[in-house]
């Protein structure tokens, strides 16, 4: 199929569209307001519902009903917002809804900025909502990607009934780029029995809930919660590799910023140093033993660590490398970019202290 | 043997917690009973909320969702929106709706939400155990508020019936109380008007329902019927403050 030129947040809400959703509730905040205007503008025409909710709180409760009741279903928000959604999700994920949220990370804490960041990794992968949950996080680095990784959000959502973020940044959301509009595969998704959509006098009530007041359910509860963890982590682990296999110096970054890791890694090795990227696209499940392989191969004698924050995904892959390389950290706060020369030299100087 | 009286097809078979005393049950049974002669049991969904009524999932034999507390009229959006043919409800408390909820209520009726809201107003927090609510009267005890609400500090008490019913969205709202047979029947007859109002596509529709809390008033179930009347209603006055019926009409025209 031809490539088409699409920006970032309208790829996204048409890739939805595409994935069979039909339901979308939101509020305003840049960067990303280009995914509920899109909606506003396209949803009518396929038959589907956009509303405007009166806050982020309210956006993902009316998310929460939409998907209770056996509708595919969307919100997106961006950092500010998504804080807002946290109590949302919480219960969503206690009621095994699927959902599928998108983040259009920019510049924290706070209000911060408005430009791209990555300071939202803690609060998405491990739950910014109060409970033992899990969000399935998927992070794009190509508008392309973002696009593909969309039908199989709403696919992994049905199939383990459990909320799933697609975590990008401003900088996917506003950039244009070629996309290719590809036959999703087809997964085999179960019927959406639970679902509220009356009991039309044949069945007993359904009951979409997250409260289990007794605390034998509740713990019970939570042990079926980790078992559905377990074989998600079993079965949905994504990454990429870039240039790693002859690599002594080994970036591992995600989405924006391992793009610009992938640009250092091929200069690096213009200039004969011997450079490539460990890409966790999946940031939960984490690639863990995938990176542990990877760095531990055979030629990678140091790891370096970029993001767009202070220091967030590092500890996962501490957790990954379990002492066995030696981990440099470079970051940028607060909706700035670290650039390849500043990459280059953070490379160079671990190198050299191996 | 002809039977006169049985409980609600709307209702389960699940023995309800409520203290004794407390009409949280009365009002589950008239919203029961408004499903059942709608013959609406089987498309209707309900939407609990936080608060004493908060297991009004086990107890109506609708499809039932459970909402975080104040979120109920944002799930009920949610659930319509999906299933536009289907009746949605939600049954809220003071707590929830009158405050954590108050930006939910009041959108889901700037909205013309076409849904009904059971809003069930004792003046206190039940569940937590007797804290003020913004509905608790001025110098009525709370557990939160022990010399009292004071005006000075607290504010005076909302009364959401009336406050909803100027937006254009809000179809029905009348306030009402289940204290003696007559103003159960009233608060019966409300009901079903709102959800019939519902039905027909009016918009948002709202009744509100003086409730004892024995427990928190620290009174014995009859002096709380007592209390509510000779405390409760003059501040609360019962009666209809929005109806627009003919809205729909309206709309179309
Ligand atoms: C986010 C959140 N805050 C606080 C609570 C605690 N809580 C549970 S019920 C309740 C008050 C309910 O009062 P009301 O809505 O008046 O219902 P009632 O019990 O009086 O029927 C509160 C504050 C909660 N469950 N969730
Ligand atoms: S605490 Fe009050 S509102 Fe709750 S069940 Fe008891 S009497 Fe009813
Ligand atoms: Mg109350």
């Amino acid at each position: 199929m031809a490539k088409e030129l699409w920006k970032g947040n309208e790829a996204v809400a048409e890739a939805a569209i595409r994935a069979g959703c039909r339901y979308f509730f939101g509020y305003p905040i840049t960067p990303q307001n280009e995914i509920p205007e899109y909606f506003s503008r396209h949803m009518p025409e396929h038959g589907g519902v956009f509303l405007q909710a009166e806050s982020e709180v309210a956006a993902i409760n009316m998310t929460y009903g939409a998907a209770g009741s056996g509708a595919r279903v969307m919100t997106s928000s961006s950092s500010p917002g998504i804080s807002l959604k946290q109590e949302g999700i919480s219960y969503i994920a206690g009621a095994e809804l699927p959902v599928v949220i998108v983040n259009m990370m920019r510049g924290g804490p706070g209000l911060g900025s408005i430009a791209p960041g990555q300071a939202d990794y803690f609060q998405a992968t491990r739950g910014g909502g109060n409970g033992d949950y899990r969000t399935v996080t998927l992070a794009p680095a190509t508008i392309q990607e973002m696009t593909d990784l969309t039908q199989e959000a709403f696919d992994i959502a049905d199939l383990y009934r459990i909320p799933v973020l697609i975590l990008a940044d401003g900088m996917i959301g506003q950039m244009m780029e070629a996309v290719e509009w590809k036959k999703p595969r087809a997964r085999k998704l179960p019927a959406k029995d639970w679902a509220t959509d009356g009991t039309k006098g044949k069945r007993e009530h359904n009951i979409v809930n997250s409260l289990f007041i007794d605390p034998k359910d509740c713990s019970a509860h939570n042990i079926r919660l980790q078992q559905k963890h377990d074989k998600i982590t079993q079965n949905e682990i994504r990454y990429e590799e870039y240039l790693t296999d002859d690599a002594e110096v080994l970036f591992v970054a995600y989405g924006t910023t391992a793009r610009i890791c992938q640009s250092a890694a091929l200069k690096l090795r213009e200039a004969g140093v011997k450079a490539g990227v460990f890409r966790p696209i999946s940031l939960w499940p984490y690639p863990e033993k995938e990176l542990y392989a990877c760095a531990n191969r055979g030629s990678v004698k140091t790891v370096v660590c970029a993001e767009m924050s202070m220091g967030q995904m590092i500890d996962d892959v501490k957790i990954a490398l379990n002492g066995t390389k030696p981990i440099r950290f470079f970051g940028t706060g607060g909706g700035t970019f670290p650039t390849p020369a500043e990459l280059m030299n953070v490379a160079r100087a671990a190198l050299e202290e191996v | 043997m002809a039977i006169v009286y049985q409980r609600s097809k709307g209702l389960t078979e699940i023995e309800q917690h409520f203290c004794p005393g407390c009409t949280h049950g009365v009002i589950h049974k008239l919203v029961a009973e408004v499903l059942e002669e709608l013959d609406i049991i089987g498309s209707t969904v309900g939407v609990a909320s936080v608060g004493c009524s908060a297991f009004a999932y086990n107890y109506f034999s609708c499809d039932m969702q459970q909402a975080a507390h104040g979120r109920a009229p944002a799930v009920a959006t949610g659930i319509k929106r999906v299933h536009p043919d289907l009746a949605v409800f939600t049954y809220q408390g003071d707590g929830d709706l009158a405050a954590i909820g108050t930006a939910e209520i009041v959108h889901a009726a700037m909205r013309g939400e076409k849904i009904t809201a059971i809003f069930v107003n004792n003046a206190i927090y039940g569940m937590t155990g007797g804290q003020m609510a913004p509905t608790t009267l001025l110098g009525q005890k709370a557990t939160t508020a022990p010399q009292g609400r004071n005006k000075e500090q607290h504010g005076s008490p909302i009364r959401m019936a009336e406050m909803l019913a100027t937006l254009d969205g809000c179809a029905y709202s009348e306030r009402v109380m289940v204290t003696d047979p007559a103003s159960i029947a009233r608060a019966k007859r409300a009901i079903k008007k709102a959800f019939t109002l519902q039905l027909a596509g009016a918009g948002f529709t709202m009744v509100e329902l003086l409730s004892t809390c024995p427990t928190n008033w620290g009174l014995s179930p009859i002096e709380a019927v007592g209390w509510l009347k000779e405390n409760l209603v003059p501040y609360y006055p019962l009666g209809v403050y929005a109806d627009r019926s003919e809205q729909k009409e309206e709309a179309t025209r």
